[in-house]
């Protein structure tokens, strides 16, 4: 492992280097002479906010962008990537945080998707070959150990067997050098670390990785070295044991930042939420939350932890009348609301921060003002006799955007211009201006900028201290950590258990969400 | 970013532009249309183009007959950019418009009543007619997701045959040879005041300031506006999405019965068969090229209105070798370029700002 | 035993150009471009195929070609492909370069079709047009129309119903069983991973719509040059709309879109034999005409909401592709 951290440029070429970079979009500077060099045989974590230009290197890597200035040198040649087919020719492919996989297709026709083999003479109109293709995926996939079932269809498997389909993938197009781009999100720890042991293998085989991630441990853990992108510029490029997590967070950042939040002991008061056996399902009529007791009381927050796609979505979806619940029970304030409508919950005094927010969050073509007014148009002082007051909207709107500090500092400009931070502290604002007595905050930071995450952090802290319930869905365990005063921990639609904040390990959570219950 | 501190009259500027070079272009392209058809004989292309002029604007009673021929335009026309603005994408329009009329014509002939009630409520019957058969594909709509542009064309179809049952069998007026229904009542009749153009004017300015005060001035069409612009934020935000679809196809498919009400008690009085017209599709581009807003809608009305009164006369003086359907082609064009600006700043090298939302879809696919 | 061969036949050959216009459906929304357009895609491919037929006939016959009906009526078919052709090329320039809203682009291609075709038909095909060629004779299959009742049913049609015949294992099989066909699929379901891929997804999407168009070009021509010999306004008469509820009903499959058109051609084949069921009894005669003339949109309607709603279409349909 040590061996490929000796710098010795002079001997060997770099498999894959960016020099001096320069990418724009419509005025905006996404990489500023951005110059990048991955070694033979290393894993290079690239490490970056949300925005801070990583996407679009790698984009720019693999061919899908074209940079408006600077260099791609790919072993030791100046390259031209015209698109993701040059890069493949190249030996460089990527595994998109997104998958790449169609989900209608099998495991099969996903990995040889693009590079067919067919019987005949007939080009791409001949009889498609899969025996072949087959048996060699077959033999790639027992050298790495990995057990994939190839006639599955892709949109069924778990969301870590993807991911191995997708590395498969890339290994059958000849891969020399892989991008990963946030290939944890959507990982257990366990997987994660699996994931990782199995990189290690690659590299070990003569691969070079580069992996993007904003997680500061896993990126401590599993690094050759450290490139750190903070708002389209590299800021510098560093060793795992020089560096700590404060050290590349105020990289990332550029300022020391706080990672805890200040959080006062509280009493926590009678329940506003309870549920019952409480199952939902998904769209596929299957039970996505299968029997959910919880409890959240005034003045606490509970935290769900567990992976995305383990019922959280669904679960929040029933919490807020999205989805009626096939069985059970959901009380809120004492009283029982199952099955009540969206607009009765808002009534009952419920607040929302819906996972989506570009979807449900806010309406994109709507001016800010009225997204500010987007669950109480209907209320006075913002309606009177079914007429909207405009000027009270205005008002309401001035005031949010005082008070959590979103900019544009303009009612009137259109919702979706504004950036990822700005639109979910709109949503944070609206939704806590309410007096609500139960906020149900799912992934409220994802994708935000490191501002307006300490902001939000702040806000649901205060909402707690003034009494409010609430419940935090998120699959960041480091942000139900820091905010929870009991953690629930999904799996597969039910809560294995739940822990008071004190008792939960970062250890214990990671067991709870890969399935393990400790005896 | 969206920069909101531009001065307004810049703003509707760059918004005129694009509908302004869309109808140009869209004119110019007749040229060689007009004259190929009539072997380049430029001295017949000038009679034939006066012809259009003519029969638009400047023969006598021209402007009055444009506007006549316009209002059931702004109805149709109306009832589309509601539609678009709702987030419904209503080509059933024709069908709404015949129900309308029908509807007003059987009000307007068999149910005797006193002067001002009788066009009243024959009014209102069209609007109901029109309602009603756009509440069908709003219902299917939400009851089971199948596209309204299909069943929109449908119910079209089903609108033409039920038109044509009804007036050879039971509203066939026994008398006169050709077949039509008796002709209304003249305490039904929307009264002229200059020369064929009649009180539905103000009708339709009465509607097009009634839609856009429903869709900015209430809470209704708040969320009207909201399920058309994001119906899962709708939702979140506790709307009835269900409900808002139907309703908001109902209102569409009122709007478009009312013009065929207007249409029957202000010009035609009877209703022949095949009293289908082309309002229905016209409507399309109309609301499109008003960029649906109440007032471009009533200007791309008069403009299309001029437009279809121009090509008759076209038609008529190139000797029958122009056909008035070349018309469709200049809707078409207008159309094309309406909806995809992409190509009016390809074709004219401008370097307009991209709206930041151009690319939001007008209509949604088949989901 | 005959009468009902006869009604099946009559039910296949009124099902041609509805299941052809559903293949149109099916090529383009398969690789992401929603087409509306394939009703004036139809017309236009009519006016085209019976105006080429019409003028090429009488010089074709001067200059001496033997059975100059037959090649005046060939040519007449491939303009009508290429005049599809190119309204489809229209569509997906529109909707992939221009990124137009595709419904919208193709109510432009629908208006457009009006247009032209009435403008054409008024100046070049009314009273001073040369003598038209008809239509296309059958042609039996020697050896198979000999198989009783079968014969008659499958094997003694006009070219354009064997076409389409043909078409449907054709398009079958190039969808499922060829990497074009895995490529238009995944272009259609997820053009971003197509493209990582090095899949050029514009391209796919471009030679899918006209490859559709054409073949709307080729329904047609059915209606001119196989079925009515003359053409006249509008004549396409909304079968490319139930075309497409017949490719929404099929669930965008070959063989789904011609099960369900052959159901739309029983309803067609019943209203036209509507008037000698009629005067068989004195029931059917008090149904009006215009209900047996409204059954194939109710049937579209009905199965829309019947099944429309738990269909899946492409996932990108309909959404313009930004890199």
């Amino acid at each position: 492992m040590s061996a490929s951290l000796s710098p010795l440029p002079a001997l060997s070429h770099p498999a894959l280097e960016a020099v001096e970079i320069t990418k724009r979009f419509s005025g905006v500077v996404a990489n500023d002479a951005v110059s990048f060099s991955l070694e033979p045989g290393e894993i290079h974590v690239l490490l970056g906010e949300n925005g801070a230009g990583k996407s679009t290197l790698m984009n720019i890597l693999y061919g899908l962008q074209k940079p408006d200035q600077g260099e791609i040198w790919v072993g030791g040649k100046a390259v031209r990537l015209d698109g993701p087919k040059d890069a493949i020719q190249q030996g460089v492919v990527m595994v998109h945080q997104h998958f790449m996989l169609v989900p209608v297709f099998t495991v099969l026709e996903n990995i040889v998707l693009g590079v067919e083999q067919t019987r005949g003479q007939w080009g791409q109109l001949g009889v498609l070959e899969r025996a072949k293709p087959a048996r060699q995926i077959q033999a790639l996939a027992d050298q790495l150990s990995l057990q994939v079932d190839l006639n599955a269809k892709v949109g069924e498997l778990p969301v870590g067997v993807q991911q191995k389909v997708e590395i498969i993938k890339a290994l059958y197009r000849g891969a020399r050098i892989l991008i990963l781009d946030e290939p944890t999100a959507v990982l257990t720890p366990t997987e994660a670390t699996e994931l990782f042991e199995l990189l290690r293998r690659l590299t070990q085989q003569g691969l070079s990785i580069v992996l993007i991630t904003h997680k500061l441990k896993e990126c401590l853990a599993i690094a050759d070295r450290i490139s750190v992108m903070r708002q389209g510029k590299m800021v510098g490029t560093v060793y795992p044991q020089q560096a700590s997590e404060s050290l590349l967070a105020e990289m990332m950042v550029g300022r020391k930042v706080i990672l805890q939040v200040e959080k006062p002991l509280m009493q926590a008061g009678a329940p506003v939420l309870q549920t019952r056996r409480l199952v939902v399902w998904d769209d596929r009529h299957q039970p996505a939350v299968n029997g959910v007791d919880l409890t959240v009381c005034a003045g606490e927050i509970l935290g769900i932890a567990g992976v995305q796609g383990n019922g959280q979505t669904e679960l929040s979806e029933a919490l807020t009348g999205l989805r009626s619940p096939a069985q059970g029970q959901i009380d809120i304030l004492g009283q029982d609301q199952t099955g009540a409508s969206p607009r009765q919950l808002i009534e009952q005094g419920l607040a929302h921060v819906p996972e989506d927010r570009g979807k449900n969050g806010i309406v994109k073509t709507y001016s800010l003002a009225d997204n500010a007014v987007l669950c109480t148009y209907y209320q006075p002082p913002f309606a009177k006799k079914g007429l909207i007051r405009p000027g009270a909207i205005a008002r309401q709107a001035t005031q949010l955007i005082q008070e959590f500090d979103i900019r544009p500092a303009n009612p009137r400009v259109l919702a979706g211009s504004l950036s990822g931070g700005n639109q979910q502290k709109l949503i944070m604002a609206r939704e806590l201006s309410r007096g609500a007595k139960l906020l149900i905050a799912c992934q409220p930071t994802r994708g935000v900028d490191i501002g307006a995450i300490e902001l939000i952090h702040r806000r649901i802290i205060a909402a707690r201290n003034q009494g409010m319930g609430v419940l935090l869905i998120s699959s960041e365990l480091d942000e139900i950590l820091a905010l929870s005063d009991r953690i629930a921990v999904m799996y597969q639609g039910k809560v294995l258990e739940t822990l008071a904040i004190a008792e939960a390990t970062r250890e214990r959570l990671g067991c709870l969400m890969a399935g393990m219950v400790q005896s | 970013m969206a920069d909101v501190k531009q001065k307004p009259f810049i703003t509707i500027g760059r918004q005129l532009i694009t509908p302004l070079l869309a109808i140009a272009t869209a004119m110019l392209i007749t040229v060689p249309i007009i004259g190929f058809t009539l072997n380049w004989d430029w001295a017949k292309v000038a009679v034939t183009y006066g012809g259009l002029l003519d029969g638009a604007l400047f023969k006598q009673y021209a402007f009055a007959n444009t506007l006549v021929s316009a209002i059931p335009l702004m109805f149709t026309g109306l009832a589309l950019a509601l539609g678009f603005r709702t987030g419904v994408f209503n080509i059933g329009a024709s069908g709404q418009f015949l129900m309308g009329a029908t509807c007003a014509v059987f009000v307007g002939y068999a149910i005797p009543l006193p002067p001002l009630i009788h066009p009243l409520v024959a009014l209102i019957a069209g609007a109901i007619g029109g309602g009603l058969w756009g509440a069908i594909p709003g219902f299917l709509k939400a009851r089971f997701g199948s596209h309204e542009v299909i069943n929109t064309i449908m119910l079209n179809y089903l609108a033409f045959f039920l038109q044509d049952w009804l007036v050879k069998n039971p509203m066939k007026d026994p008398s006169p040879t050709i077949v039509r229904t008796p002709e209304i009542l003249a305490t039904a009749i929307i009264p002229r005041f200059y020369d064929r153009l009649h009180w539905g004017l103000a009708i339709a300015l009465m509607a097009a300031y009634g839609v856009g005060w429903l869709l900015s001035k209430t809470t209704f069409g708040f969320e009207l506006r909201t399920v058309g612009s994001s119906p899962e934020a709708a939702r979140y935000a506790g709307m009835k999405i269900g409900r808002l679809t139907v309703l908001s196809l109902t209102l569409s498919g009122a709007l478009a019965g009312l013009g065929g009400a207007v249409q029957i008690l202000g010009v035609d009085r009877a209703m022949p068969v095949l009293y289908s017209s082309d309002y229905g599709f016209d409507a399309i581009p109309v609301a499109l090229l008003g960029q649906n807003q109440p007032i471009g809608v009533l200007l791309a009305a008069v403009l299309f209105g001029a437009l279809r009164n121009g090509s008759d006369v076209m038609q008529l003086r190139s000797g029958g070798a122009v056909s008035k359907e070349v018309i469709f082609i200049v809707q078409a064009v207008i159309l094309l370029f309406v909806a995809a600006p992409a190509i009016v700043r390809w074709i004219y090298r401008l370097k307009l700002p991209k709206s930041q939302l151009e690319t939001a879809p007008l209509t949604r696919g088949w989901g | 035993m005959e009468e009902i061969t006869g009604f099946l036949k009559l039910a296949l050959i009124t099902a041609t150009p509805i299941a052809l216009g559903a293949y149109a459906g099916i090529l383009s929304e398969r690789a992401g471009v929603v087409n509306i357009a394939i009703e004036g895609m139809m017309l236009t491919g009519a006016l085209v195929a019976q105006l080429t037929a019409m003028y090429l006939y009488a010089p074709l016959q001067a200059a001496g070609i033997p059975a100059a009906e037959i090649a005046s009526l060939c040519l007449g078919v491939i303009a009508g492909i290429l005049a599809g052709a190119l309204l489809g090329g229209l569509h997906s320039i529109t909707s992939i370069r221009f990124k137009a809203d595709q419904i919208i682009s193709g109510t432009v291609i629908n208006l457009l079709a009006w247009g032209m075709t009435g403008w054409i038909y008024q100046r070049w095909m009314t009273a001073t047009a040369p003598t038209a060629p008809g239509t296309f004779p059958r042609i039996p299959i020697p050896g198979l129309r000999q198989i009783p009742v079968l014969g008659d049913l499958l094997f003694n049609h006009q070219p354009i119903v064997y076409t389409m015949l043909l078409l449907t294992g054709v398009i079958h099989y190039v969808l499922f069983y060829t990497p074009w066909g895995l490529h238009v699929r995944s272009v259609g379901e997820h053009p971003r991973a197509a493209d990582t891929v090095g899949i050029n997804v514009e391209r796919v999407r471009y030679i899918s719509t006209i490859v559709g168009g054409a073949i709307a070009g080729l329904a047609g021509v059915w209606l001119t040059l196989e079925q009515v010999g003359s053409f006249t306004l509008r004549m396409s008469a909304g079968r490319g709309f139930i075309a497409l509820a017949a490719m929404i009903f099929g669930r965008w499959t070959p063989l789904g879109a011609f099960g369900t058109s052959l159901l739309f051609g029983l309803g067609t084949a019943l209203q036209i034999r509507a008037a000698s069921l009629a005067s068989a009894s004195a029931g059917l005669a008090m149904i009006p005409t215009q209900l047996y003339q409204a059954i194939p949109y109710l049937l579209t309607i009905i199965v829309l909401a019947g099944f429309g709603g738990k269909a899946t279409p492409p996932a990108a349909s309909g959404q313009p592709y930004e890199k």
